[in-house]
Order: C-alpha cells, then structure tokens, then sequence
C-alpha cells in the first residue's frame, strides 16, 4: 500500500500549521483544567481518603475527555479532504498512480498520528497521579484510554467523510461537530420514542460505548462496534471521492 | 499512442463533449486548439483518468483509461490548467512527493528530481516555499512535476498562459525539445504557439473536433483572407449591398457610424482579388467618397475565431 508519501506529507503539514498547534495546545489546556477540576472535587469528596480513584476522578476525567473530543476532532479533520478541493491538489494527486485507498489511509493515519500525539500528551496525568498516589490501578486507566482511542477512530473516520463532501473547511468542522452532538444526544430522548426504537438506538450509540472501557472492561462487542463504524464511514469517504468523478466539476 | 472514440462527457444539462474521436501517434507532439469552454481541459482530464467518458473509449498505450486507470496514470505526466500545488511546501521537498507518489524508486528519485529541476530551470529555488514563489516559477513548478521520470505521454494544459514573454519562449523550447521521444499533448488558444510547437493541431470548439490538420495547412488555409477598412460617404444600404457582390469578398460588415451617410465597413476578402480597384470602380459608379481605405491582415488570431464561430454556425 503505498500510503506512506501521502502520511508523511499529511503529518508533516499538520505539524507545520499554526491551526494544528493551537487546536493540540487548547485541548492540553482543557483537558488539563478539567483533571485539575475532577482532582479537586475527587479530594474534596474523598473525605474518607478510601475512595477509589478510578471510580472518582478518572471516570469523570475520561468522561470530560470524551466531551472534549466532540470540539477538538472536527478542528483536525476538517482540512484532510476539503483542503485539497479548494487547492485543487485533488486533481494532481487523483491523476497520479495511487490508489483512491492509498491516498485515504495515508490521511486518516496522518490525523489519528495527530491525535495520538494529543492523548499522549494528557499522559502526564497518570504519571503525576502515579507519583503522588500509587499506580496500582493502572488498568482502568489503560483501558479508559483504549475506548477513548477506538472513539477517536470512529470520530475521526466520520470527520474525513464530512470533509470529502465540500471544499470549505469551515463548513466541514461545523457540519462534523454537528453530527458529533447528534450522535451524542441520539439516545438521550426516551420520550421521543417507542420503547423498542430506543434499544435499537441504544444499540447504535457511539458515545455511550466508552463508559465500560472507563470501568475497565473491554468487550469484544464494544471493539467490533467501534471498527465497523470507522469501516462504514471510511467506506462512505472512498465512495464520496469516486464520485467526484460524476459530479460536475468547476 | 492515444486512441480516442466517440468520445462524449456531459456535466447534468452541459454537454461540454460531444462525439469526439482523434489519434495520436508516438512521439508526436499535439496541439488542441480552441477557445475557453471548448471542451480542451474536459478531454484532457479524461485523459488523464481524473474524470470518466460519458460514453466512448479512451486509450493510452493501449490501455483503456476507465478499466486500466493506475497503468495509463503511470504512463503519464499531467499539467493543470490550475497549477494546483502544495502552497506551504518547499519545491525540492513536494517534487520528492510527487516523485514518490509516481512509484519513482528511491535510487531513481534524486536523480529524477534534479533532470525535471534542471529542464524547468528550477535549481535556484529547489527551497523557496511554493507560496513564495513567482506564478511563472509556480508554472515551472507544475511542469517539472510532470516531466518527473520522462513520462510516456505528457499532457499540458495551457502551459504558457499567464507567463511573461521570456518564460513563455523558454517553455515552448522546453516543450519543444521534448518532442520525438515523448507523445505530448497541449492545449492552447494561441495558434501561433500551436503552429511553432505541434506537429499536429486538433481544433475544437463547443465541444466538437472541428479540424485536425498540419499548422501549416491551417495557417495557409486561413492566411488567404484580407481585411479592409473604408470610409465610403454614400446610401448606407446600397454601399452594403454593392460591396457584398464584389468577387472574393466573404463578408461586409458596418463598423461605425461617423454620419448619416458616412459609415465606417469592414470587408473580408479573398487575398489575390483586387477588392480595391473593384472599389474604385464602384465608388465612381455610384458617386461615393471614399474617405478612407485601410488594408490589414488578420491576425491569425481573428481568422481563427471567424472559422470557428462559421463552422461553430454551420
């Protein structure tokens, strides 16, 4: 697959750009408030000093995480395709020999680069954690991070679909945010339905997916929900770029 | 090289191609002439595998664009109209992409890189940001991506436009050179371009192969025509009609009103014919003034647009 020279382009642009820097350093920021926050209340309310920590501060930090992720995302994928239309790079780089497949993974893998860097970054809250209490409870925060991870993946595989349907970057991140929260809030409205359409929703619920990764458990389900989603999305975002072919060009 | 049949390419209502069908031979260097809208850019991006025929059959090297899209994109060297390059990234580094992405080997790459650089005359800028640059070294830019690895077939969409007299000279050597070991393809309105650089010229209009010729043949074709401008001070309507049954003249068209009875015509005419003693004679039949004669060649640019838009009609 010859998806390199498009990834290492891809990565090395985002990291040149002063808007990738911003977004990293605005999520880093809140992120970080928002541990400092949970650790505040998590100490104010430990009165006992033998509450869990998974259970007290980590769950509502992943969880906080998880909001986050609905701003922060779409401001990373929205310049992955609709640049290149508004460039009109799309037509270089579709008439060289790579394959639309190429060319998508080098880009989604450039951006999921990105976002590793960024969750890597709230790391050094586990590690002060560590230091200060004790890392026996790594797990859970091991696998809160792995469903913040496949949530990333799913995200971020959606996010490059909204961006192959425009040229306009701003339309895209404003049009992924909004998918975003209409996932989000899909299952919140027991009243707006029958009982069974909500187990049906509750069953397609992308969001909701992580509490069990954030208790520590991993379900096979969960993981197989998480990679058809990117796999349905991804596929979307490959026949949207074929398309381009029938549409009418500028 | 290049078969191309029946070839038809509609955008919802537009029919931007209709029925076009032509061949290229290897090594020949072509030129699609025609102006904006003809369809020139459409059939080079069907060429070139960006956009699919509506119905008809492309080929390159014998491969057909639809069913064979990776083998004929790799025979191929393709400059957009648009010049569509990576603003933020530096030439040497973005023709290293390009490179990479036309499955240049490594060992091949540098040395690749550095002929396309050296043909474009790119080696002073190899680190200036693209953003930076000139819009003529942006085209050189462009270029070199195509040349990367001497491609089989090289298809230029306007290569010279918008650049200043010496790089448009420089170009056209350029592309000249290339001739003979290469198929090239290039699409211009400018004929006297075509006419220096291509072999072959394939005019187009609407859409439509109007004629596929020699630029010679054309240029001897449409160089027969004269124009003259008068001044005649006389009935308006039966200056007209005089002027149009005089032998060898195609067309008479009024200009400008200068008064009532003085306007200003312009007269096509067959070159060979004496349409100025003709004009004498009549102006002294009639008891006209002739106020003015001017002779002028059309440029070639002119006669051009007028066999167009007649055959555009017909």
């Amino acid at each position: 697959m010859n998806f390199w020279p498009i990834f290492k382009k891809e990565v090395r642009s985002y990291f040149m750009s002063a808007s990738t820097h911003v977004v990293l350093t605005i999520f880093l920021v809140l992120s970080g408030f928002f541990f400092y926050t949970n650790m505040a209340w998590f100490e104010k309310t430990n009165v006992t000093g033998s509450a869990s920590i998974v259970s007290g501060l980590w769950l509502y930090y992943f969880n906080d995480l998880r909001f986050l992720l609905i701003f922060v995302l779409p401001l990373l994928t929205m310049r992955l395709l609709a640049e290149e239309k508004k460039l009109g790079t799309i037509e270089l780089i579709t008439t060289y020999p790579v394959r639309d497949t190429e060319i998508l993974a080098g880009k989604y893998l450039a951006c999921m680069t990105v976002f590793l860097v960024m969750l890597a970054g709230t790391f050094v809250n586990v590690v002060l954690v560590g230091l200060i209490w004790d890392f026996s409870e790594i797990a859970p925060i091991m696998t809160g991070y792995l469903g913040i991870f496949l949530l990333g993946c799913a995200l971020i595989a959606c996010g490059v679909f909204v961006s192959s349907l425009t040229d306009n970057q701003i339309v895209a991140a404003t049009g992924t945010m909004g998918l975003f929260i209409l996932f989000w809030f899909l299952t919140w409205n027991e009243a707006m339905g029958s009982d069974e359409l909500i187990r049906v929703l509750i069953r397609l619920s992308l969001f909701d997916r992580v509490f069990d990764f954030l208790e520590g458990k991993i379900n096979s389900k969960d993981i197989v929900f998480f990679i058809l989603f990117t796999g349905f999305f991804l596929f979307l975002t490959l026949r949207s770029l074929g398309s381009r072919a029938w549409k009418g060009l500028k | 090289m290049i078969e191309v049949e029946g070839i038809s390419r509609h955008f919802g209502s537009i029919l931007a191609l209709k029925d076009v069908s032509f061949r290229v031979e290897k090594g020949e260097v072509v030129g699609f002439l025609g102006p904006n809208g003809a369809g020139k850019t459409t059939m080079m991006r069907i060429l070139t595998c960006f956009i699919p025929p509506s119905s008809g059959v492309a080929k390159v090297g014998g491969l057909d664009v639809t069913r064979h899209s990776l083998e004929v994109r790799r025979k191929i060297g393709y400059f957009l109209e648009r010049v569509a390059l990576y603003p933020d990234m530096r030439v040497f580094p973005f023709l290293r992409f390009a490179g990479e992405l036309k499955g240049i080997g490594r060992a091949g790459l540098k040395k690749a890189i550095y002929e396309a650089m050296e043909i474009c005359g790119l080696e002073q800028v190899r680190n200036r940001v693209i953003n930076n640059l000139s819009k003529g070294y942006r085209q050189r830019v462009g270029l070199a991506q195509a040349l990367l690895n001497r491609p089989e077939v090289l298809v230029l969409d306007e290569p010279t436009i918008g650049l200043d007299p010496a790089q448009v000279s420089e170009i056209r050597r350029v592309i000249k050179g290339l001739s003979g070991e290469r198929t090239v393809i290039l699409s211009s309105h400018i004929l006297s371009e075509v006419s220096m650089i291509c072999s072959k010229v394939i005019i187009m209009d609407k859409g439509r192969v109007i004629a596929v010729d020699t630029p010679q043949n054309l240029s001897a074709l449409l160089q027969k025509r004269l124009s003259t401008y008068v001044q005649i001070e006389g009935h308006p309507e039966t200056v007209m009609e005089e002027l149009k049954n005089v032998t060898g003249v195609f067309k008479v068209e009024s200009e400008e009103k200068v008064s009532d009875t003085i306007l200003r015509y312009r007269v096509e005419s067959q070159k060979g014919t004496d349409f100025c003693g003709e004009l004498n004679a009549l102006a002294f039949r009639n008891q006209w003034i002739l106020r003015e004669i001017k002779t002028a060649e059309m440029t070639l640019e002119e006669i051009f647009f007028k066999v167009v838009a007649k055959e555009g009609k017909s």
